[in-house]
């Protein structure tokens, strides 16, 4: 619990976590406010029409979680890191910890947030929270940024430099899975890759539409954690392997 | 007590550290002496559990540096002064430090009062000159009140009045009992400072020794001799197992090492040779480190059969150009 701690100081004792705590939020309702605005009403999906802008939102938190490992690795930090806690297991468990605690709060912000922005905007829609669901669609966001953020940390261990790791991390969340998905004839590949599943875990409705793993919901969220925690696992096990 | 056993490491074809074995005893200030690139950053890397050795290993009272239960209670390390979040305030800073060890947050004032930056605290670490950090460094390494301080090139770069801060603290570090490891490149500022020395070159251990036994044995091995029969002189030390060598400059003057003016005399006189001049001669430290460094490169380089005919060629050659020929 003590690394824990320390690491909750250090992620909370400089500017530009809290920065992009910030700017995560207002752009993601702001987007949201957007894309509620200009809205077509046959296009209106319930709640999940408040969530448009969550894709910004991760991405700002996917940044601050690889940041939180490649600022230390190029001040060479990582190293009086480690010097504190030698156990490397340890003090990277704990960084990804508290990074994705935070990720998930800023998560939490932003879904309610772009919900109660969609309750001012849309005042006729239907966007209560009738069950599990609604409930899932917007508190989900939360999970997808909170195993994001391990993602993105395990990433930037890997990797170790901020422009190669942030480059890594949003090209692949943002640009390649989305690219994939272009392509005709990769429909089954699509629906494996990580932040596809992310996607379908917030956007699937009460009766998903096919029979596959990953357009159930949960088992769409549970493989997203599973690829997420092996890429940590993997980036771990590296670190443990070669020098500071 | 650190000891180092076989400790090796290798990037790639170079060898930076080869086949070390040292130890490092509690309640002195132990010098690490060793020109830039011997391998002593390296060697403090791997006894701190952050560089992994080839093979070998380091242990710190007798534990893998990484076994250690909250290490900061045991060693205090600065090796790089600029291994600091730069955005982050120097409290912030010793802050999670202390957290993490399960130190009191108490501790963190009183370290920065120790080292004077109780002023600063609050002003991030990126801003501070290069005292400055090694001042928040040393604080770090403080914390834990450990019982063993390493210290790399501390100070390096620094101007004269954090010099002498630096050298003051760590004696005063030592007075209190614990164990201070401290490298440099630098003979006399180890001379002021440690009462041990481990001296290594290219990765290997040259000697342990004290400090006064090391300055003794590297910079009073000279004697120059001058004599009307320079050869024969030559001749009659060389059987008795001397180094001799022409003196640099000097005409009908020999350079003798590995003895002393009291039996160099004797053996003039029991050959019947005349001396003109018989001096011991103290070189400077720089000019021993380097004769012990430069000398573990020549064992490491040749093989040690040629290496010895090569050496007597060069006596015979110096005493022919001392006799002037």
């Amino acid at each position: 619990m003590s690394v824990i701690a320390a690491e909750r100081i250090k992620l909370t004792s400089t500017r530009s976590p809290w920065w992009c705590a910030a700017f995560g939020v207002v752009a993601t309702i702001g987007v949201a406010s957007i894309s509620m605005t200009a809205e077509d009403p046959t296009g209106f999906t319930g709640v999940t029409s408040t969530q448009l802008g969550y894709g910004l939102g991760m991405a700002v938190v996917m940044v601050m979680a690889t940041l939180a490992v490649t600022t230390e690795y190029s001040v060479g930090m990582i190293r009086t890191t480690f010097l504190a806690v030698p156990n490397r297991t340890v003090s990277l468990l704990a960084k990804t910890v508290v990074v994705a605690v935070a990720a998930g709060l800023i998560g939490l912000v932003t879904a309610f947030g772009s919900w109660a922005i969609g309750l001012v905007l849309m005042p006729d829609a239907d966007l209560a929270l009738h069950g599990a669901t609604e409930w899932r669609q917007v508190a989900g966001v939360a999970l997808v940024f909170l195993v994001a953020a391990v993602f993105a940390v395990a990433v930037g261990v890997l990797v170790r430099h901020t422009a190669g790791a942030v480059a890594i991390v949003l090209t692949w969340a943002l640009m390649i899975e989305q690219l994939l998905a272009l392509i005709p004839g990769f429909e089954p590949v699509v629906t494996w890759l990580p932040f596809q599943a992310a996607k379908q875990f917030l956007l699937a409705g009460q009766t998903p539409e096919g029979l596959g793993l990953t357009e159930q919901p949960w088992a769409a969220m549970g493989y997203f954690a599973a690829v997420s925690t092996a890429l940590l696992a993997v980036a771990i096990g590296v670190a443990k392997r070669r020098d500071a | 007590m650190i000891e180092t056993r076989g400790l090796t490491k290798r990037y790639g074809a170079t060898l930076a550290v080869d086949d070390l074995s040292f130890t490092v005893h509690p309640g002195r200030v132990t010098g690490f002496l060793g020109p830039n690139g011997a391998g002593k950053s390296t060697t403090m890397r791997m006894i701190l559990g952050l560089d992994r050795p080839t093979s070998g290993h380091a242990l710190v009272n007798g534990r893998p540096y990484e076994e250690l239960d909250h290490p900061l209670r045991t060693v205090g390390a600065l090796l790089d002064a600029k291994w600091v979040h730069p955005n982050r305030s120097a409290r912030a800073h010793l802050r999670w430090l202390a957290r993490s060890n399960r130190l009191p947050a108490s501790r963190v004032d009183e370290v920065l009062d120790q080292v004077g930056l109780t002023d600063v605290a609050e002003r991030r670490a990126g801003a501070y000159s290069l005292g400055m950090s090694q001042r928040l460094g040393i604080a770090g390494a403080l914390l834990g009140d450990p019982e063993i301080l390493l210290f790399d090139e501390p100070v390096n770069g620094l101007d004269p009045e954090g010099i002498v801060w630096i050298r003051e603290f760590m004696r005063r570090l030592a007075g209190e009992g614990r164990s201070v490891l401290v490298s440099s490149h630098l003979l006399p500022e180890m001379a002021l400072s440690a009462t041990e020395l481990v001296v290594i070159g290219r990765g290997r251990l040259i000697t342990q020794s004290t400090t006064a036994e090391f300055v003794e044995s590297a910079t009073c091995s000279s004697v120059r001799v001058r004599s009307p029969r320079l050869l024969e002189l030559a001749e009659v030390l060389m059987r008795n197992g001397m180094d001799v060598q022409a003196a640099p400059g000097g005409e009908r003057t020999l350079v003798v090492s590995g003895s002393d003016t009291d039996r160099i005399g004797e053996l003039a006189a029991g050959a019947g040779i005349a001396l003109h001049e018989l001096a011991p001669h103290r070189g400077s430290l720089e000019e021993a480190f380097m004769h012990i460094t430069g000398h573990d490169v020549e064992y490491t380089a040749g093989d040690p059969a040629r290496d010895r005919t090569d050496r007597t060629e060069r006596i015979d050659s110096a005493a022919t150009a001392a006799a002037g020929r």
